[in-house]
């Protein structure tokens, strides 16, 4: 086991047309084409996909869970960015 | 200083546990549960790769082309259990090389019921039918597990499941309307795996090393001895069905409990096989450490076309 492990790619599948993709898995692949090669044979044998992307894995950036507290706080404090915030008197329908 | 964080961080981490939310891979984990859960994630990939070999013994001989399709159809399922798995353990930073390492060693373990071997075809019968069936109970349990990543392979892998305890007992039924040698094989099969699919369920809760701490993290959600009970129970009126005799005189139902009462499990058997010694350990690990050897250039060659092209598109 002298070779150097394949690179690891994160597999997104648009599962039927109108729907977005939707991260399914990863898999170990040299490049992107065999990657989506695999990715057919492992996240598509009983026909749950008609689109395969493929990101290797080390482009992907996130936030650090440890801070997420204070990165969506914010947004918590904003109820008036929801409808059910404003009061719409009685007999107003369709708003 | 660094001590009261740390305990703040597993109480926040137990806290999370204990309200049914996930651990993501990023979150902070105590190690010795980032430990078990790389432990019993390659452990249950290795069992799914190595429960290749067993059927895949069978894929040439199958008796028709239909049964050849459907075996292949499964074989084929199992590998990508293994894969979906790995992934999941390198998620918590474990490589896939080095655990792939540890298993040809015979550091890493798998299920002992790929240690027997197939020696008819109704043991893939068999095999589908009680193997599957012991895995999916285990399986479906862990769909609730509290890593995310490993939650969310268990509930594709049991959806793939169902079909392959049901071609299992296809097969069996089969049997079991034909000829008289044709049922003696299926009886042997039974006869067979019966107990070594008892024992896939692990040591009893009272011997059992990792139990209490798994629960707790809800790694593990019911106990060995819990899950066990279940399958005899859901598996005893399938056998009854279609004329099978399970191998336990001392198998009977208990009203009082809602269950069977069953025979003495024998777990030196069990520690031999899972310690090395079982009928096929050797030829199952000489098989894997062929495919790693054969498939080596391949990969190699793979990996150097692959930077020959990013290094031309580059310049
Ligand atoms: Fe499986
Ligand atoms: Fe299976």
């Amino acid at each position: 086991m002298s070779t150097k492990e394949w690179p690891l790619w994160e597999v997104f599948i648009r599962s039927k047309q109108g729907l977005s993709h939707k991260h399914v898995g990863s898999l170990h692949a040299p490049d992107a084409e065999m990657a989506v090669n695999n990715a057919r044979d492992l996240y598509t044998r009983r026909s749950e996909g008609v689109s395969i992307w493929v990101v290797e894995s080390s482009q992907v950036f996130a936030n650090d869970p440890a801070d997420s507290d204070p990165l969506f706080e914010p947004s918590q404090s904003k109820i008036y960015r929801h409808p059910t915030f404003y009061e719409v008197p009685d007999g107003i329908e369709h708003m | 200083m660094k001590e009261i964080n740390l305990t703040a961080l597993e109480h926040a981490f137990q806290s999370k546990i204990d309200n049914d939310i996930k651990i993501e891979p990023k979150d902070w984990m105590p190690d010795a549960y980032r430990k078990t859960l790389i432990r019993q994630i390659s452990q249950h990939a290795h069992s799914e790769i190595i429960g290749m070999l067993p059927e895949g013994n069978w894929i040439t001989r199958a008796p028709n082309l239909r049964r050849k399709a459907v075996l292949l159809a499964k074989v084929q399922d199992e590998a990508g259990h293994g894969q979906y798995l790995y992934s999941a353990m390198e998620t918590l930073g474990e490589t896939r090389d080095k655990s792939m390492a540890d298993l040809i060693s015979g550091k890493a373990k798998y299920s002992s019921i790929f240690n027997y071997p197939t020696l008819s075809w109704a043991d893939i019968g068999a095999v589908g039918w009680l193997v599957d069936g012991a895995a999916i109970m285990n399986q479906v349990a862990l769909c609730r597990t509290s890593y995310g990543p490993y939650a969310r392979a268990m509930v594709r892998i049991c959806k793939e499941e169902s079909f392959h305890q049901r071609q299992g007992f296809e097969i069996m039924c089969t049997l079991m309307k034909g000829s008289k040698e044709q049922r003696e094989m299926a009886q042997d099969a039974v006869n067979r795996f019966w107990w070594p699919a008892l024992m896939m369920f692990g040591p009893s809760d009272a011997d059992s090393t990792h139990s209490q701490q798994s629960l707790d993290w809800k790694v593990k959600r019911h106990t060995n001895d819990e899950l066990r009970q279940s399958f005899i129970n859901a598996t005893v009126p399938q056998a009854e069905l279609i004329g099978l005799t399970i191998p336990d005189k001392d198998l009977k139902w208990n009203e009082a409990k809602g269950g069977y009462d069953f025979g003495q499990i024998d777990w030196e058997e069990f520690k031999q096989v899972i310690s090395g010694n079982g009928p096929c350990n050797a030829e199952r690990i000489a098989a894997r450490t062929k495919a790693d050897k054969e498939g080596e250039w391949v990969r190699e060659a793979a990996m150097a076309y692959a930077e020959k092209k990013n290094s031309k598109k580059a310049s």
